[in-house]
């Protein structure tokens, strides 16, 4: 249980594999707008990753991780917004020089919360800051009251559903339902072009890459411990003295900000941000992506989350008007025959034969948990 | 704003309002009781609420059919069948869907929410399929429309009558299986200890498909209620769930007087709010303040005292 | 076969041709036959775009699935159809219109994907698509970027032209203005109650409605309320209409709220023929859902209505009933998305070329006589000259056209005065 190296060896080779295949294999095999998809996919995986922590770890299921989501998107969006609407761009408004939508909602100044979003070292602290916050409050009222299990997962849903009707209100700060669209230029720099298209996928897979290290790290430190223990039985870790409600809150702002950045990695890749992001549908599709993978296997976030949305898009192109029974059925299964997922297939049949291959027994099977009795 | 009035108009006018606060109050039990069944007896979030509801609606619009086709002369009263059907066929699903599908899962109760949730995609689509993507006009006879005068300027509104009548004998009928009967007493024993309960004999297999299908069959029955005020479409029934979720949650899970007292609540706060502000804001202000009372008091305003 | 000729301005050659063509039973010869003279494909398509000697690829990109799957059906229906038809004249520059249909699923970001993938992958020709103000918003760039060509069939709130669009639905002062003059003039309309759906198409045509009641009719604005997109309870507001008294509520409610606030409206005992209501959201597709007993009385100001009386229209609902059973209804939108395909394939006959900006360039002035509304033609601002018209609402949930503007009213999305 000591040891001190952060990853073991079987896992080292997963994040290698994992490395190559979206550093390597997939833009070499796929041309720029699938590449481009496969970025936009992988700012999924930023949430599947959280969720696996906060989720599969923690026992703490939330279905509101489209409000980091769309928090951080947001604030990313905003800013670039921001640049997009120079004087020169915008002359034609009654206004020039703010957003078009708040032109067209007669507002005639910019709102003061809009104004830390014209630098962009600012915009980069707020994109973590605000969604870790915003997670803290939730958290810190939740946890320290002890509420928990189902009954969370609600009351994050109900957050979702009336951030949403919040922006949605306010189209004349926010952009309302039409979101904020038509993103231009970071700094500068063309952010629509095809070859910046590839230097934000590669941004975008060496952040993911970066999380899934500190999601390896939560894991292997002691905190990650806890988490185990307190999901396993709550109680006995209250009254060995722990905080629970610390570590829990700590969790869930943790899966916040990885949230967060997936948002702020979509807003650039895509171009824009919409409201139906922060919703009650995408957050439950991305808990989906995490039961795909495997709750408890970090790796498996990503490939739940590339395998969940391959199936969607080539889904919805062969069969447009079929396609939400494949995802309805893929929701059944997964729970009713896989509950843990991918990762938890790989481990009951492949990771033994290569054993024997190998002729070695794989040091730690991800989480540890045996079939059938996943997470509460 | 009430300058401009004369005080009889002003008197007529809150008698009114407060009427159509006690109409939402009504629809707001109504989408909740089925779903705060299920939620406070068997801990299951059953995500696809909605649809079964908008099945209701279906099979409303489906018995009006039948009857302008084939019983022209019966049509005034087919809601009364209506109503009947559609908690057979919701109860009837739902009773399916806990043999096929929940009973499997209640030892993970988070994962009755991503099942139902791929249930509710899954019969959206059915229904569209089957149905049409458009939404469905059900007729409703003569005298459900309209409204009646009780004064000269104070009317009330017929089917608003209707909603509250039903909800409260539904609520009744609800109160009294669960308080009064044998059954009602298992169900209880059930969810306060299923072990001890299946050990004095209790079929908890059997208690649990019959919450659950009373549970789908309420939530039919308040479909089909809602084709006066609402519509039937292939998606109507995300229409509700937010408000619906809304309702048990600020409740407290595990209660239904939280439910009915929740219901009160919401309902009037909005519906005054609306009357004093514009539309958007009073709902934006009615949510901020649930949420706002939610972090104060997270468990909800009632709770079920359970030693764990 | 024998109709086929009745669609779309042909050519007197060509007319004949058909004409002679129509006995011949095999319809798969007739392109070959008939258009052996078809332009060299590297002639007319310099971009790269999908079309071979013998077919021409457009996408349609609406929403089959999610919410807005209850309007957008229309529009994908009304679309099939025209390009079935142009296919049965001949086809365009020689070349049948193949589609791709993509699903936008009611999702924006969806919307944006998907259009992507069709200009992207399928290079295709044009793309007929789009439904709310929210997925052309999301549309829009990609299309500009990647250079498309968009043609959009919803009414709208305005404030944009592009390049790459055609809107073959109204701009807000198109389908506002001459219905409030109406109302003012021939029902006395003073003091309006607006209503509508939180979001900017109905928040734009209420500025420009409030505007125009305030500045040119002398009337005033007694309560303007906009309700959460889905909302279902409307007691409290139809209280609050009954307390003000207003002539005329003005209406722009749009989804599954219209059905719950038209219900809960007659329920209130607000009898329609006597309380004026005038309504820009509410086509007989939304009929279909309200109930025409529900509504019957309310007035609608729309350019096209099902039941119009022109030879067009007959055949146009006739043809569209044919293909798609007799129970279906034919709103507004639906009828601008039968424009799109037309006016496209008149587009490039013009401008002899698939290239998008040799079209949209040729746009301008393209006329099409044969419309179901009757003749409709592009601005040189992308959008179409149309009539407005006021349709009151039957009990069996038509229209009865009771006012129709004399002119053609011009597209002006940026209109001075009503910002």
């Amino acid at each position: 249980m000591k040891s001190t190296a952060f990853l073991s060896r079987s896992e080292w080779i997963g994040v290698a594999i994992v490395a190559a295949l979206i550093l390597v294999v997939l833009p070499l095999s796929v041309d720029g707008f699938r590449l481009n998809l496969v970025g936009k996919y992988l700012t999924y995986a930023f949430v599947a990753l959280g969720l696996v922590m906060c989720w599969g770890y923690g026992g703490i299921l939330s279905l509101g991780q489209g409000i980091f989501f769309g928090l951080g998107g947001y604030c990313m969006a905003m800013f670039l917004k921001l640049e997009a609407s120079s004087v020169e761009n915008t002359k034609i408004q009654s206004t020039p020089g703010i957003p078009d939508f708040m032109d067209w909602n007669q507002i005639t100044a910019l709102p003061w919360f809009w104004e830390p979003f014209r630098s962009l070292p600012m915009t980069i602290i707020l994109v973590i800051a605000v969604p870790v916050f915003f997670a803290f409050i939730i958290g810190f009222a939740m946890f320290t009251r002890r509420v928990g299990g189902t009954y969370f997962a609600i009351i994050t849903q109900a957050i979702a559903a009336i951030l949403t009707i919040l922006i949605v209100g306010q189209q004349g700060y926010t952009g309302g339902i039409n979101g904020i669209t038509d993103l231009r230029t970071l700094n500068g720099w063309d952010i629509r072009t095809d070859d910046a298209k590839y230097i934000l996928y590669f941004v975008n897979a060496g952040l993911l890459l970066g999380c899934v290290l500190i999601a390896y790290f939560v894991k292997h430190s002691k905190l990650g411990r806890i988490l185990v223990a307190m999901r396993e039985k709550e109680d006995r870790v209250r009254f060995s003295g722990y905080s629970v409600a610390g570590f829990k809150i700590f969790v869930f702002c943790l899966a916040a900000g990885f949230s967060a950045i997936g948002g702020a990695m979509f807003a650039l890749q895509v171009g824009f941000m919409s409201p139906s992001f922060v919703g009650i549908v995408p957050s439950i599709e991305m808990v989906i992506y995490t039961a795909v993978g495997g709750r408890l296997s970090i790796l498996g976030a990503i490939y739940g989350t590339l395998l969940v949305n391959w199936a969607k898009t080539s889904f919805s192109e062969s069969f447009p008007e079929l396609w939400l029974l494949g995802l309805g059925g893929l929701f059944i299964a997964v729970v009713l025959a896989f509950p843990n997922g991918l990762a938890g297939l790989y481990q009951s049949y492949v990771e033994p034969r290569l054993g024997k291959l190998t002729g070695k027994k794989s040091d730690e099977t991800n989480g540890a948990l045996p079939q059938g009795s996943p997470a509460e | 704003m009430f300058s401009d009035y004369s005080l009889a108009e002003l008197g007529s006018i809150f008698v009114m309002q407060g009427f159509a606060g006690l109409i939402l109050f009504s629809v707001f039990v109504l989408m909740a009781l089925g779903l705060a069944i299920i939620f406070g007896q068997m801990g299951v979030i059953n995500m696809a609420h909605g649809e079964f509801m908008i099945l209701g609606a279906y099979v409303t619009y489906f018995t009006s059919q039948f009857f302008l086709n084939y019983l022209p002369s019966l049509f005034g009263g087919y809601f009364f069948v209506a109503m009947g059907l559609a908690f057979l066929a919701s109860g009837a699903l739902g009773m399916f869907i806990e043999w096929a599908m929940i009973r499997h899962l209640y030892k993970r109760p988070l994962d009755t929410l991503l099942a139902t949730w791929g249930l509710s995609l899954i019969l959206q689509q059915l229904y569209r399929s089957f149905f049409g993507p458009r939404e469905v006009g059900v007729e409703l006879p003569e005298w459900m429309m309209g409204s009646i005068a009780l004064t000269d300027s104070v009317e009330v509104q017929i089917n608003g009558l209707f909603v509250m009548g039903l909800t409260t004998v539904i609520t009744i009928v609800v109160a009294l299986l669960m308080y009064r009967s044998r059954w009602g007493k298992q169900v209880r024993a059930v969810v306060q200890n299923r072990i001890m309960a299946g050990a004095v004999g209790i079929n908890t297999e059997k208690v649990d498909r019959y919450t659950f299908a009373l549970g789908c069959g309420i939530a039919g029955v308040a479909g089909s209620a809602f084709t006066m005020i609402g519509s039937t479409g292939p998606t109507s029934g995300q229409l509700y769930i937010v408000d619906t979720f809304l309702v048990v949650v600020f409740g407290g899970a595990a209660s239904l007087l939280g439910t009915i007292a929740s219901a009160f609540t919401i309902s009037q706060a909005q519906s005054t709010m609306e009357f004093f502000l514009s539309g958007s804001m009073a709902k934006v202000l009615t949510l901020l303040g649930v949420v706002g009372i939610l972090m104060l008091r997270p468990q909800g305003l009632f709770t079920l005292k359970v030693r764990r | 076969m024998s109709d086929d000729n009745k669609f779309g301005p042909e050519s007197q050659l060509r007319r004949k041709l058909l004409m002679g063509m129509a006995a011949i039973p095999a319809a798969a010869l007739m392109p070959k036959v008939a258009f052996a003279q078809a332009p060299a494909t590297s002639a007319i398509n310099t971009t790269g775009l999908a079309v071979t000697d013998t077919e021409v690829t457009v996408g349609i990109l609406h929403s089959v699935t999610g919410t807005m799957a209850i309007s957008e059906t229309g529009s994908v229906q009304a679309e099939k159809l025209a390009i079935e038809q142009i296919n049965a004249a001949g086809g365009v520059l020689g070349r049948k219109i193949k589609f791709i249909q993509e699903d936008g699923a009611s999702d924006w970001p969806t919307f944006a994907e998907k259009a992507k993938k069709l200009l992207v992958q399928d290079k295709v020709a044009a793309i007929m698509g789009c439904w709310t103000s929210a997925s052309r918003k999301a549309v829009l760039p990609v299309i500009e970027q990647y250079n498309g060509m968009l043609y959009y069939p919803t009414f709208y709130e305005g404030l944009e032209q592009s390049k790459n669009v055609i809107y073959t639905g109204q701009e807000a002062t198109q389908q506002i203005l001459a219905g409030l003059d109406w109302v003012n003039k021939t029902k006395g309309g003073k003091s309006f109650y607006l209503i509508g759906s939180d979001y900017i198409w109905p928040r734009t045509s209420m500025k420009i409605a409030r505007k125009h009641i305030e500045a040119h009719l002398g009337g005033s604005v007694a309560g303007e309320e906009y309700f959460p997109l889905g909302h279902t309870q409307f007691n409290s507001v139809i209280n609050k209409i009954k307390l003000k008294k207003p002539d005329v509520i003005y209406c722009a409610v749009v989804g599954g709220s219209n059905v719950a606030f038209y219900k809960q409206l007659k329920a209130a005992g607000i009898d329609l023929s006597k309380q004026t209501l005038l309504t820009i959201s509410v086509t007989e597709d939304e009929i279909d859902g309200i109930g025409g007993e529900n509504i019957t009385g309310a007035y609608a100001c729309m350019k096209y209505f099902q039941s119009l009386d022109n030879p067009n229209n007959k055949e146009f609902v006739t043809e569209f009933k044919k293909m798609w059973g007799e129970k279906t209804v034919i709103g507004d939108v639906t009828q601008a998305a039968y424009l799109g395909p037309w006016l496209w394939k008149m587009t490039v006959e013009k401008a002899g070329s698939f290239d998008v900006d040799k079209i949209a360039e040729a746009s301008t002035d393209i006329e099409f006589t044969k419309a179901p509304e009757g003749y409709v033609k592009i601005h040189k601002n992308h959008h179409l000259w149309s009539k407005a018209r006021v349709g009151q609402v039957q009990p069996d949930g038509q229209f009865k056209v009771v006012y129709e503007t004399a002119d053609l009213i011009e597209p002006n999305p940026f209109p001075a005065g009503y910002q």
